[in-house]
């Protein structure tokens, strides 16, 4: 009988993680921008029935990269447990910050458990607040850690490319229409020469505190996304 | 981490989920005394609904009693169920909210895990559903009565259904009242309604047979105009629900108040 090898567990880790960030890096990016009325989430998604990006209570939403199966199933479960809690408490209840602590958990727990792959996902969870300084922005990876976001993220891809160029244009309190733009063209920066998107391959949607409504969460159509383009 | 229910494939149903996960907040399904029940609780009264070309409107009294005493004076009863729903509800009051609440979540629920919003039908046999599961409290006098109205995006006109304790529904044609009040506003509406009517005309005859239900039915309120407290009117057209303004509603009261100081039966109708 031979005696199994030997893998430190910082290797093991490191394998791990690699696997997971080979597998997120290998679509597209999907992009979230603070604007002057609330939260813009910006995806390339050329499917009109599979969504990247979600509403998952009144004032929070949720976009997502990597595998579908995986963040599909992380969605399912943020839409039962807000809707649960909301039900048994009250609806100003469901906290964006409590979901995002249940999925880092999640996703923390599949990350260092033995038997299981880790998800090859990474997600942002937003809410929307009364005024700018109330919304928060999460950033969820692989591996269960979370970041808050200050004015814009990008995930997925091409991420670090995307990203740069959007940090070098961004500035706060953008309307609707210059954070569409601004987020589609840095969505485009993922290869050289760049790319132009056109709005149709666009999944886009916001978080709107102006919206009379108590559901804040609304996807913008082809066309009011051509409009902002110009 | 979220336990395997919460990531389970399978059902969009908010109420299976729950019965599933907290079995003690499902409507219906606690453990009880046995016996008769109906005074321990505040009652509703009276719904009525009614359709108009592009959409139907619904109105409630704002009473509830309790036995001969008026529990509330202000309650509401009719809410939104989504954006192109509504329901009133007659019955137990407690019950009754609680039954509306788990349904406006099961309809969200639905939306945001489909991706796609139910049918009018579709809703109105989930409905049906929540319905059954309070028979048990039905048959000791805690029944919950609910009217449920909407625009249905299909055809493009507004349907309005209707339920029974066990959980029967019917479909409405025209006009519809349920709770106490409900023979007289029914008998009201029948003299009152016609299909050419518009949407102010339309809310006109709700109130004016919410005003002979609390004439004749005294666990119906009448309009209070010392206190300025009107029925509840909801309004659900092409562009979604709308919860008619007080200000709107207290002008048309008082119009309709107006006219039975002249003649307190109301309108008459043509003989023939």
């Amino acid at each position: 009988m031979t005696a199994p090898f030997y893998v430190s567990p910082e290797q093991l880790m490191k394998d791990r993680a690699d696997f997971a960030r080979k597998g997120i890096s290998r679509g597209r990016s999907v992009a979230v921008v603070q604007y002057a009325d609330g939260v813009l989430f910006v995806a390339e998604n050329p499917s009109q029935a599979l969504h990247k990006i979600s509403e998952i209570y009144d004032r929070i939403g949720f976009a997502a990269v990597g595998r579908y199966n995986e963040f599909e199933n992380l969605r399912i479960a943020g839409v039962r447990l807000a809707d649960l809690r909301g039900y048994s408490y009250d609806r100003r209840d469901v906290t964006g910050r409590g979901l995002a602590n249940a999925y880092a958990q999640t996703l923390g727990t599949i990350f260092s458990s033995g038997g299981e792959k880790p998800y090859e996902v990474e997600l942002f969870v937003a809410e929307v607040g009364d005024d700018a300084a109330g919304d928060q922005i999460y950033r969820l990876t692989y591996d269960g850690s979370v970041a808050d976001i200050q004015g814009y993220g990008v995930m997925g891809g091409q991420s670090e490319q995307v990203e740069t160029h959007l940090g070098e244009h961004y500035s706060d309190g953008f309307d609707l229409a210059a954070a569409i733009r601004l987020a589609a063209e840095s969505l485009g920066q993922d290869s050289s020469p760049t790319r132009t998107i056109p709005a149709a391959d666009l999944e886009v949607a916001v978080l709107d505190r102006t919206r009379p409504q108590p559901r804040k969460f609304k996807r913008l159509t082809d066309e009011t996304v051509a409009q902002a383009l110009g | 981490m979220l336990p395997e229910p919460f990531t389970a494939a399978g059902s969009s149903s908010f109420a299976d989920f729950l019965a599933q996960q907290a079995p003690d907040l499902v409507p219906g399904a606690r453990a009880r005394a046995a016996g008769d029940l109906s005074d321990i609780a505040p009652h509703g009264t009276t719904i009525v609904a009614a359709t108009f070309p592009g959409g139907v409107v619904m109105a409630g009294d704002r009473r509830a009693t309790m036995g001969n005493v008026i529990a509330q004076r202000d309650i509401e009863k009719v809410f939104p169920a989504d954006e192109y729903s509504c329901i009133g509800i007659a019955g137990s009051a407690g019950l009754a909210v609680e039954v509306v609440r788990l349904f406006q979540v099961e309809l969200e629920h639905y939306e945001k895990l489909e991706g796609t919003v139910l049918s009018a039908d579709g809703k109105a046999n989930r409905l049906a559903a929540l319905i059954r599961n309070n028979l048990g409290l039905a048959m000791q006098g805690l029944a919950v009565v609910p009217l449920f109205a909407g625009f249905d995006q299909a055809t493009r006109e507004g349907r309005i259904f209707s339920y029974d304790v066990t959980g029967g529904r019917y479909e409405e044609h025209a006009f519809h009242a349920v709770g106490s009040g409900s023979i007289f506003a029914r008998g009201a509406l029948k003299k009152l309604y016609r299909d050419d009517l518009n949407e102010t005309e339309t809310i006109t005859a709700t109130i004016q047979a919410l005003y002979d239900a609390a004439d004749d039915d005294s666990a119906t309120g009448g309009p209070d105009l010392t206190r300025r407290i009107f029925p509840v009117v909801a309004v659900v057209t092409a562009d979604g629900y709308r919860r008619a303004s007080d200000a709107e509603v207290g002008a048309i009261a008082d119009d309709v108040i107006g006219a039975r100081l002249v003649r307190p039966d109301g309108p008459a109708a043509p003989l023939t």
